[in-house]
This record gives C-alpha cells, structure tokens and sequence, in this order.
C-alpha cells in the first residue's frame, strides 16, 4: 500500500478513537461512540497487514488463526459475563492488554538485537516493566473481585520491605539491560516486574481495587504509547497517549469521588501496616427482625429510600428491588434510590444494575441531592451496602475508608439492613450503625429477603 | 520519525487525552474505564507488526501470543463495553 494512504488512514483511526472517548464521556453519545471506536480499531487491524513496513510477511495465516481465536475467547467472555462481574472481566482484559505489550517489546528487541537505539532500548525496558506490573496486577485484581482469594487486604510482615526491594530489583535490572543489553537480563526483568504487580496489588482492599484497575489501565496506555515510538506507529504512539492520559484522569477523578488521596492509594503498599483485627471480637447486640416486620415498617413509611450495594449485585436482586419499589409506589409510599457513587465494585456499577431492571432514571439520585432528604425519610432499606454508609468514614479518623463521603442514612427515622452476615463490608470495617436502636437486621441472601418481604406487604 | 516529531505528538496527544474527559459524569465512569481500556487493545497492530517480521519459532511463539492476547483486549473490551451502555439505552436525554 502507498505509505502516504496508510498514514492517512492511520491517522484517521486515531481520530476515530478520540471521538469514542469524547462519545463515552456523555450518556447520550456514549453508545455510539464506542462503536466509532470498534469500528477504528477494525479498519486498523485489516490494514496493518498492508502496511509498507512489513517487506515480507511471514506467518499471515497463523496471525489471521490467532486473531480468530482472540475472537472466539473474548466475544462470549463479553457476551456471557454476569453484570455483576463485569468489573473483573475489565480487570482482566486491561491485564492482557498490558501482557501483550510486554510481549511484543520483547518481541521486538530480540529482532533488532544489537541494532536497537539508546532510546529504543529505553521504551523497550519501559513497556516490559509497565506491561507485566499491568498484567500481574490486573490479574490480582480479578482474583480479588472475584473472590477467588481474600479481598481483604493483604499485608504481611516486612511486606513493604520485600516490595521496595522487588521494585529496586526491577529498576536496577532496567539499568542492566541498558547498560548491558541482552535477553536474559531483559526476562529477568519481565519476572521482578510481575512479582512486583502481585505485591503492588495485594495490600490494597476494599473500596481502592476500582481506583487501582483505572491506574493499571492507564499504564497500560502508556505502554502501548512506548511500543508505538520502538515500532515507528503514530497511530499506537497516539492510542496509548490518549488512554493514558484520560485513564490518569480518571483515575483522579473516581479517587476524588471516593474522597481517597490517589497519593494515598498508590503507595499504600508502602506504607500498609498489618491492621489489628478489628474489634470484632467483642459480641454486641443487634436488632434482626422478621420479613413481616420489615414490611410493616415499609407499609407504614411516607418516604422510603433504597440504597443499594454489590449485596444487590450479587444476588441479582435488582427485578425484585424493583418489584418491591413498584409495589411501594402503588400504595402511596414514595420511593427513591440513594446511589452512592462507588457503591458496588466500580463507580457507576448499581447504575448499570438497576438501568437493567428498567428502574426509572429519576428515581436514581446521587449523593449530593439524597443525603440533605434523609432526616426528611421515614425507612432506608439497605441492600446489600455497607462501607458507603457506614459512619466510621466520618467519625473514627485513621479507618481505612475515613474521609470517603457516605450516605447519611444515619438521620433517617428507621434504617433497615439486608445482609448475609454480620460480616464487615469489602473494605473490612466494622459498622456502628448495625448496632444503632433504629437499626433492624434482616440476614440472609438479598434476593431471597427481598422476595419475602414483598410477599409479605402483598398480604397486608 | 525524527524525535522532535514524535514528542510533539506525543505531548498533543496528552492534552487531548485530558481534555476529552474532562467533563465524564460519574455514571459513566465504568463504560469510559472500559471503552479506554478496548482502545489500549489497539496493540494488536503492534503485535501484528512483531509477528510478520518474527523469525526464530520463540519470537513467532511469542508474537503469536501477543495477538491472541490483544485481540482479547481489544473485542471483548468493545462487546462488554457495548453492553454495558445498552442498559442505558431509552433512558437517555435527561441528563
């Protein structure tokens, strides 16, 4: 292809790509813009094969076999997931996002051997380092959401000294391929990096993982910038920038919205201490009531605000939810939802939740605007929350989620809690208000409450 | 590409990054981590590119998992993106 036409219509995809993120930044272009965005991506896939770079091209079917499986592995990943882990499937796609550009930096080095440049070598050791802390930590993440391991975090002895010492580790073999250059020192690196990821990622719990996922994937964009200057593509220079920056952004912007200090959150691996165990150990009373007595409670109520959390998520009790809201509605009872920006494991997730459901947007109310109603607000029904109203974040300096802003659930007249288990939320806190008079616990699996609750107003 | 070159662009492409989303509301903080997150996918052309001009079988193997990996990124994060914003679907035009 003439190298000018392939620049240009490079260039045209990299146009494509700042209209998808200018598209996704509202909700009514959000959608289209995506699809600019795929659309790009294709266009510059098909043509990649014609780029006047390659002089002769090997292996063009096993690339075409690998894309198809790529393919045949992602779609229904996509396809299939549970809304509910939709976060850790992000997690995971970033992770292997960052995975393939540390392969392809090596990849490249050991093609151009000994003829690489000063600056070649120094993208190069750059996107290995970034591309495997990306990818390690990105898997760590999806364990964690997934709760395949704890989510607690996880913090041991001397930890912050091993993860100073693997980071050093990483930096000073940076130094070496440098210096030196070669594949060994290069794959020494690529280990320290991705044990470095592990160790990143471990000591960080609760509400942070989401902040943590958009970090990693602005590294991610930053690697994909660096392939761009070893692979002379304008096109993946301006890609991985883009993603870069917005992802910094936004990165700020969600740690913002959860009141953390982004400074806070990046080195908490530095600075995590092994926490006591809380003081759960003692044994306080708690209000539990029946379905029936809830229902009372709900019938009865003027205003009722529902606020949900990943408790909702997981039992997929967002139909029922709504179910119970409509029913509510009917008998005069008003109804909102109080959304909390980062309940749930990413910020904006109960609002995809309940979109699902077909809950009408403006019943959905954010932070700001709910939190003056609840001294005005008979009943809150919590699904499912816990860390976002747990007033610990207000009064007990020093707790890992003090200084997040929360629902002032506290002010209303009767708070209502559906819970599995006493056990503390994500961030591993205890919470005061289940032990408060007005508080009545209702335990078991949401959507099973929530069923029982409903039959129950339906026989009032 | 001289250096200068590719600094300029490289400079003009952050503040382009920055200034797209400047003004994303809270609700679409997690389709816009995720739409961002397919476009880093854009990789696979990176990978494309190693596994054409690969040629010893640990540079092909490696090239060759570069691909798979990065069309993973890249499909699944525009089809889980996609659905996550069809759940938004009809509702728009309010805010």
């Amino acid at each position: 292809m003439n190298s000018n036409l392939y620049a240009l219509i490079g260039l045209g995809v990299a146009v494509s790509f700042i209209m998808a993120l200018k598209g996704l930044s509202a909700p009514k272009t959000a959608r289209r813009g995506n699809l600019i965005g795929a659309f790009g991506a294709t266009v510059a896939t098909v043509i990649v094969f014609f780029d006047p770079a390659i002089e002769e091209g090997h292996n063009t079917l096993l690339i075409i076999g690998a894309i198809a499986f790529g393919v045949i592995v992602g779609v229904p990943a996509a396809r299939k997931i549970q809304m509910t882990q939709m976060p850790q499937l992000v997690a995971l796609f970033n992770g292997v996002g960052g995975g393939a550009a540390a392969l392809v930096a090596i990849v490249e080095y050991l093609n151009l051997g000994d003829g690489a440049s000063f600056g070649e070598v120094l993208a190069t050791v750059f996107t290995v380092l970034v591309g495997s802390v990306s990818f390690s930590g990105s898997v760590i993440t999806f364990l964690k959401l997934q709760e395949l391991m704890t989510t607690r975090p996880v913090v041991f002895p001397g930890g912050r000294f091993v993860i100073a010492a693997t980071l050093a580790g990483a930096l000073g073999t940076s130094g070496w391929v440098i210096a030196s250059g070669g594949t060994t020192p290069l794959l020494v690196l690529a280990g320290l990096s991705l044990l470095f990821g592990v160790l990143f990622v471990l000591p960080v719990g609760g509400a942070d993982v989401p902040i943590v996922i958009s970090l990693l994937n602005a590294f991610t964009g930053l690697t994909v910038a660096a392939s761009g200057y070893v692979l002379q593509s304008t096109l993946l220079i301006v890609a991985g920038t883009l993603v870069g920056a917005s992802g910094t952004i936004l990165t700020r912007k969600m740690a913002e919205a959860m009141g953390r200090s982004l400074f806070g959150t990046l080195f908490g691996a530095f600075t995590a201490k092994p926490q006591a165990a809380s003081e759960a150990g003692e044994v306080r009373p708690v209000k539990s009531g029946s379905p029936d007595d809830v229902a009372i409670l709900l019938n009865y109520a003027q205003r009722v605000v529902i606020v949900p959390g990943f408790g909702l998520a997981v039992a997929q009790a967002q139909h029922t939810v709504r179910e119970l809201a409509d029913l509510l509605a009917e008998k005069g009872v008003e109804v909102a939802y109080g959304i909390h920006p980062v309940a749930g494991r990413m910020p904006g997730h109960m609002n995809v939740l309940l979109a699902e459901a077909n809950v009408p947007y403006e019943q959905l109310v954010e932070m700001e605007e709910i939190n003056p109603t609840f001294p005005q607000t008979d009943v809150v029904l919590v699904v499912g929350a816990n860390d976002v109203v747990n007033p610990a974040a207000k009064t007990t300096p020093g707790c890992p989620i003090y200084g997040m802003p929360i629902l002032d659930v506290a002010s209303a007249g009767n708070v209502i809690f559906l819970k599995r288990s006493m056990r503390p939320g994500f961030a591993g806190i205890e919470n005061d208000l289940l032990y408060d008079a007005k508080t009545t616990l209702l335990f078991g699996d949401a959507k099973d409450s929530l069923t029982k609750v409903v039959n129950a107003l339906k026989a009032l | 590409m001289t250096s200068m070159a590719i600094l300029t662009i490289f400079i003009l492409s952050v503040f382009v990054g920055f200034e797209v989303v400047s003004k994303v509301s809270t609700t679409l903080h997690t389709p816009l981590m995720s739409g961002a997150n397919a476009i880093h996918g854009i990789i696979l052309i990176g990978a494309i590119l190693v596994a054409a001009e690969a040629k010893t079988t640990l540079e092909t193997t490696l090239a060759i998992l570069a691909v798979v990996l990065a069309t993973i990124n890249m499909v699944g994060g525009f089809v889980v993106t996609d659905r996550m914003l069809e759940m938004f679907k009809g509702k728009g035009g309010k805010k």
